[in-house]
């Protein structure tokens, strides 16, 4: 056991399912002897070698093109796209190819790939760094979208995504990488790739969110926790699949329920989150369906994603309207 | 004072067209072009050679009839690209990984799909992909091939797979996307064994090859890349395959990528859905490559030889026929689909929401 950061976390899977499989294989762009633009694949190449971590020619369909290729040929790709507003370029590979290799040869083939790619705002990057695109992902059949909240789960769920035979595509969160320590257990653990957490328990209300919202979502859990309000948090961790049985559970027990996202509002996790609510659990319910997303214009330039991400007041002011309801 | 040009821009684009011409080996007149290369087949080798144009003749006939009866789905015809199709493809082992595009359906076959497989393919059945042959299914996203195949390439690298190679088929449009320049780089850059092969047959649907780029050759588009790259006669199946033989053993030595540009030509429309070439070409610009038929001048070679003849080959044909006749039955016969498997096949484990889907499907399906 040890602190970890996020980053930290994520490179202890990675060795652990390098170490584990002979066929795991990790490249993409400056992976290799630099380790990452984040050092999140630091020490790796030396430790395994240049045949097991390398460095690709900085094209991302061909990054996933190659990963579909190896996956065919017996080998378990971890392909890393160095921003997520990268992926664009390689949307053909991820939803027209690995999405549906299993579906196309009926399960005579897979394509057991994991694609780790940062996303997320707060850290005044270059357009197209952090964009939330999980609303994208998440309508693709056949792909699995993973998004950690924390190290612990960071470490967890990425080893589950690699030894799983689906693709998924891992989601890691920028504002976190560096932000937030855990006590990651030693050695190798995994964490469920279709089963939500509560991170809270209370009776009052229900706050569903997944990455970095579900710190936020905890500040004001503990907010109003001072005023005698106990807050449920749920932690959806994979949204796609997301884990209805454990929402609706709770708020069968709160009959009141605010869905969080950092991502823009229309069609995405949150708008599916309550279309969920609405045919399965809609009459546990004594308060409209709270929403807290962020705006749907185009993400922001660096300067504006400050006023535009809604954090923990917008939370606290959302949960206070559904409250008071 | 006259400027004198620090670079003379026009000589280096004019030196562009410095190209070699297209390897041969039997001309459009049944002339042998090159006789050493000519000499290395045996009789034997000839007449398997005419074998195999002559049943990719008669399954594009046989199909095309299939689609006017209204028994096929998507189809892309392959009439008068029977030679860079079987010349290539027979120069390949079966450990070999094909990646195909829609119009390499006979390749897939000869590596090893059944004709019923590939015709429950055309209509949309998974049953037509799971075929033993070591192959993708026919790709619909051109130029995405192309990156797989570097994948497949490397793959087969770091297994240390003795005497393979990944070949991939895409055509002239195919080369203007930016995926198939990717693929070509990074099987360059890991020294991957892939072949690409471009089957230039001149238009993209309706568009001619001299829209799709100011390159004199397709050949010239692997050079970016450090591959070497040559131009075929692609109605020339002896040229096909001694090129491809001899691009597969190069690479089989340790060696990485090749591309090779056959030139070739389709005589029929872009697909059974509708297109009509008429809209695009005229007689006048389709009949010197009718002339080109790759069947006639290697049927001519045969019949001088007194290794062929017409009855021979009208038996060859019924037969055929006969067996794909035999195939569609078997097609007929395949049950249809169920939902509740489309789901099953998504995930291998699926996911709760799923599962009760799955539930809801499957008791709708045993009534």
């Amino acid at each position: 056991m040890a602190k970890k950061t996020y980053i930290q976390a994520i490179t202890d899977a990675l060795d652990i399912v390098l170490e584990d499989d002979p066929k795991t294989l990790i490249f993409g762009e400056d992976v290799g002897k630099n380790g990452g633009v984040f050092r999140t694949t630091q020490g790796l190449q030396e430790k395994y070698g240049e045949d097991r971590v390398f460095d690709t020619p900085l094209a991302e369909s061909g990054i996933l093109g190659l990963a579909t290729g190896l996956g065919l040929t017996g080998w378990r790709p971890i392909p890393e796209i160095q921003f997520m507003g990268f992926s664009f370029e390689a949307v053909d590979q991820i939803a027209g190819q690995l999405a549906r290799m299993r579906f196309r040869f009926d399960g005579m083939k897979n394509a057991p790939v994991t694609i780790r790619t940062p996303y997320g705002g707060g850290t005044h990057t270059a357009e197209m760094h952090a964009d939330n695109l999980e609303n994208f992902f998440t309508g693709i059949p056949g792909l699995r979208v993973v998004m950690p909240s924390n190290p612990y789960d960071a470490k967890g769920l990425l080893i589950s995504s690699v030894e799983n035979n689906d693709p998924v595509l891992f989601m890691e969160n920028l504002k976190l990488y560096r932000s937030m320590k855990d006590d990651i257990p030693d050695g190798k653990y995994s964490v469920p790739l279709d089963k939500a957490n509560v991170v809270r328990e209370g009776n009052d209300l229900t706050i569903v969110a997944y990455g970095a919202e579900v710190n936020e979502a905890i500040k004001v859990a503990d907010t109003m926790a001072e005023k005698n309000i106990s807050v449920e948090v749920i932690d959806l961790r994979t949204v796609s699949p997301i884990d209805t049985e454990t929402i609706f559970k709770s708020i069968q027990k709160t009959h009141k329920v605010v869905i969080v996202q950092e991502a823009q509002k229309m069609a995405g996790v949150g708008a599916q989150v309550a279309s969920a609510i609405a045919e399965g659990a809609i009459l546990s319910l004594d308060a409209p369906v709270g929403r807290v997303a962020a705006p749907n214009s185009v993400y922001p330039f660096a300067l504006g994603e400050d006023i535009w991400i809604p954090r923990a007041k917008e939370i606290e002011e959302k949960v206070n309207e559904i409250l008071n309801y | 004072m006259a400027n004198k040009p620090i670079v003379d821009f026009e000589a280096i684009k004019n030196d562009l067209s410095n190209v070699s011409k297209p390897i041969q080996v039997l001309n459009e007149n049944a002339e042998i072009t090159d006789q050493e290369i000519f000499d290395t087949f045996s009789d034997d080798d000839l007449v398997e050679f005419m074998k195999k144009m002559v049943w990719e003749r008669a399954l594009h006939e046989q199909t095309m009839n299939f689609s006017r009866q209204g028994r096929m789905g998507f189809y892309a015809p392959t009439e008068g690209e029977e030679a860079s199709e079987m010349g290539t493809v027979l120069a390949m082992k079966k450990q070999d990984y094909l990646l195909p595009a829609y119009r390499d359906v006979p390749q897939l076959i000869q590596h090893g799909a059944t004709v019923t497989e590939a015709y429950l393919w055309s209509r949309g059945h998974v049953v037509g992909n799971k075929f033993k042959a070591r192959s993708m299914m026919p790709q619909i996203i051109i130029g995405a091939a192309y990156v797989e195949a570097a994948g497949v390439g490397l793959g087969i690298k770091k297994n240390k797979e003795e005497d393979t190679i990944a070949f991939t088929y895409t055509g002239d449009g195919g080369t203007s996307q930016g995926d198939s320049y990717e693929g070509m780089n990074f099987a360059g850059a890991y020294q991957a064994p892939v072949l690409f092969i471009v089957q230039n047959n001149g238009f993209a649907i309706s568009t001619p090859r001299v829209k799709q780029t100011a390159a004199p050759t397709l050949a010239q588009k692997a050079v970016a890349a450090g591959i070497p790259s040559v131009q075929v006669d692609g109605m020339d199946i002896l040229a096909c395959y001694a090129v491809a033989k001899a691009a597969r053993d190069y690479m089989v030595a340790g060696n990485g990528p090749v591309l090779i540009e056959t030139l070739t030509y389709r005589f029929g429309a872009h697909s059974s859905a509708g297109d009509d070439p008429k809209r695009y070409r005229t007689k006048e610009q389709e009949q010197p490559w009718f002339e080109k038929d790759p069947l006639i001048r290697l049927r001519k070679v045969l019949e001088d030889k007194g290794l062929w003849s017409e009855e021979q080959e009208d038996k060859l044909v019924d037969d055929y026929k006969a067996s794909f006749k035999e195939a569609i039955k078997e097609a007929d016969d395949v049950p249809a689909d169920k939902v509740s498997d489309m789901l099953k096949r998504t995930f291998e484990i699926p996911t709760p929401e799923m599962k009760q889907e799955i539930d809801k499907f499957e008791a709708k399906e045993s009534k």
